[in-house]
């Protein structure tokens, strides 16, 4: 069986102007996704992870032509979905729903939950009857846990956990075989995002439905996933099935972030061997030469500065392996 | 050295009066470190406001907060100034709105030092650069220079911990410091934190929402919901088994990286509308061990076991 959806060198590529450029001066260029290759089987869930600045979110708009982009996504084994135009990928668009960030900022204030949660039925299905689509929207509401009656209120009079369910109702609706969820829990309370994790995770399995999560909580992501792949200014570090990413990490980035989660356990976080990362992430605009991690990997070594790693077994470092901690 | 008694803050607004904090009482001796934990609209920021006497126009606070015996509620303009100057520090959540973009880092940096200590220019200066190294700024002496917005997120929060430490409080209270930051670059602020504290040998309390953060830094903590404290232990018996039916709720549905977990188990409903007057225990809606009682009335805080406190009309027995 070929994937449900198959990323080949993916690229996003912005222009950006400075303030005091002159109009003639070329526009520096930030690469935002730098050649990201995956594969998704339908049903899947594969979990990215960075930190700020690592452009999992860019490449998540990619996929859809959100950003333009250049490279391969393979839907199906047939269609390239970078190569269509705008009105092909209108149906395709169907198939790829999203889940934002920001619950409350994702829907439009001016519309009611019944009439944001139809929204893509008028958009895609635009000849299903009045009667239908009040049924499938009141079946969607139900499924994410909406009461009936809060069919015709307004976002602003619901809490941020029970606007997620709304954008996850506005998803759903139109049985897409792919969710792509962008940090959808980050803006929640601890007891809210379980909920909305166990709901996410309750309606995949029911719906047997492809995700793609995107979050910078590596408990989170463990969590929901079957394949995690960690990103690091716009390239895949490491990419592994879950249960062998967060056992054996082999990239020193991979190590380095689980090693700085904190962990609600005195005795667990007294014990801990932290990796120490220093400095910040560097500009996009200036990458490192040879492995953009270099200036921060407590492995580096002449190599690095020279050559660029690739991505091979999952992993893309000239010293992989689990941490030694001499030398 | 703080003894906060029976605290209240309310807010007056167009959708009547919002009862931020109901009642907190806790007292935090020299070099303690102290971490409250609690969701949003739980009260933990206004709480550490209403200490500093930096409520908004339209809050009011009732109670009592004594610092060293001086009464800070209801201080006067210059009570508070120096107490505020010399003795307590804050570290806010967003380190670029709680600097002034106008200013280079020198100038607000100096600022405290040569109106309160009194200090010549280039002392100050020195001084402010001892502190940006203490906070392991690289090339301190060149990037003081430097206005906030050419500092990254993490580095920002670095300025504001170093100006905070200038005058050598006895108290600092860091308000979320690390919530806005990457986790790699929230695990080196947190050992910052860790070593300054050490260091200097002054008080912390620490506000969060992150219950691992708590564990790693803190050595006692108090939970907060709906205003009120629910319970109050230390550290490790408190991760090891809670005993108030929220902080267990709030530890189970926490994902952890360590451990292979099924299913979260997720607190349903939301936290209280705290425009409407409580009556009885806020947690009650949600809990599953309330009982008709806990509408009415929530027991205050007793201690069930040396040195651990928490409130709940059910016995010990009960949650078991």
């Amino acid at each position: 069986m070929s994937a449900l959806i198959e990323a080949c060198d993916v690229r996003v590529t912005f222009h950006i102007r400075r303030e005091g450029d002159m109009p003639w001066t070329k526009p520096r260029e930030l690469q935002a996704v730098a050649g990201v290759d995956f594969a998704l089987n339908a049903g899947e869930t594969l979990g990215i992870v960075g930190e700020s600045g690592s452009g999992k979110s860019t490449l998540a708009r990619a996929l859809i032509q959100m950003v333009p982009a250049t490279g391969q996504v393979i839907w199906q084994g047939k269609t390239d979905l970078l190569a269509l135009s705008p009105q092909d990928m209108l149906a395709y668009r169907r198939d790829i729903q999203m889940v934002f960030q920001d619950p409350l900022a994702s829907l439009n204030p001016r519309m009611t939950v019944g009439q944001i949660i139809a929204e893509p039925l008028r958009t895609h299905y635009s000849a299903l009857p009045p009667s239908e689509v009040k049924a499938r929207v009141q079946l969607t509401m139900d499924r994410v846990g909406l009461l009936p009656n809060q069919i015709n209120r307004y976002p602003h009079e619901f809490s941020g956990g029970q606007c997620q369910r709304i954008g996850i109702a506005r998803a759903l609706i139109v049985e897409p075989k792919l969710l792509v969820c962008d940090e959808p829990v980050s803006a929640l309370d601890v007891s809210i995002q379980a909920q909305v994790i166990n709901l996410l995770a309750r309606l995949q399995k029911e719906l047997g439905i492809a995700m793609i999560f995107i979050a910078h909580d590596l408990s989170v992501v463990k969590h929901v996933s079957d394949r995690v792949m960690v990103m690091y200014l716009g390239r895949v570090v490491e990419t592994a099935a879950k249960r062998d990413l967060f056992a054996a990490p082999q990239h020193p980035y991979t190590q380095a972030l689980l090693s700085a989660v904190p962990i609600p356990d005195p005795a667990a976080e007294r014990a801990k061997v932290m990796i120490p990362l220093d400095g910040d992430l560097p500009s996009p605009m200036s990458p490192p030469s040879g492995c953009v991690f270099r200036t921060r990997c407590f492995r580096a070594a002449a190599r690095c500065v020279a050559e660029i790693p690739t991505l091979t077994g999952g992993v893309a470092c000239h010293f992989p392996g689990m941490m030694q901690l001499a030398g | 050295m703080l003894d906060v008694k029976n605290l209240s803050v309310s807010f007056a607004t167009n959708d009547g009066t919002v009862n931020a904090v109901n009642g907190v009482s806790f007292s935090l001796e020299r070099g303690q470190t102290l971490g409250i934990v609690g969701e949003s609209g739980s009260g933990k920021s206004q709480l550490a406001f209403a200490i500093l006497g930096l409520l908004a126009q339209n809050g009011r606070a009732t109670g009592s907060a004594k610092f060293d015996g001086t009464e800070l509620i209801g201080a006067s303009p210059g009570t508070l100034n120096q107490i505020r100057s010399n003795h307590i520090a804050m570290v806010f959540q967003d380190p670029m709105t709680s600097l002034n973009p106008y200013m280079r880092v020198a100038d607000q940096m100096a600022e405290g030092l040569i109106h309160h200590k009194g200090l010549s220019k280039a002392r100050a200066m020195a001084e402010c650069v001892r502190m940006l190294d203490a906070v392991k700024i690289p090339d301190a002496k060149g990037r003081i220079r430097l206005y906030p917005h050419e500092f990254s997120g993490g580095m920002r929060q670095r300025v504001m911990i170093a100006m905070s430490l200038l005058c050598k409080p006895d108290l600092l209270i860091a308000d979320e410091p690390t919530t806005a930051l990457d986790v790699t670059v929230q695990a080196q602020i947190m050992h910052l934190l860790r070593d300054l504290q050490r260091d200097f040998g002054m008080a912390t309390i620490l506000i969060t929402h992150d219950l691992g953060v708590i564990a790693g830094f803190c050595r006692e903590v108090i939970v907060l919901y709906g205003g009120q404290v629910m319970e109050q232990a230390p550290v490790e018996p408190f991760f090891a088994s809670p005993t108030h039916p929220y902080s267990r709720g709030l530890l189970h549905a926490l994902p952890r990286v360590d451990q292979e977990g099924a299913e979260l188990n997720s607190i349903p409903g939301s936290p209280p509308n705290m425009t409407r007057a409580q009556k009885g225990c806020p947690f009650q809606p949600r809990c599953d061990f309330a009982k008709e009682d806990c509408k009415a009335r929530l027991s205050p805080l007793t201690e069930f076991v040396p040195g651990r406190k928490h409130a709940c009309n059910r016995s010990i027995e009960e949650l078991a």
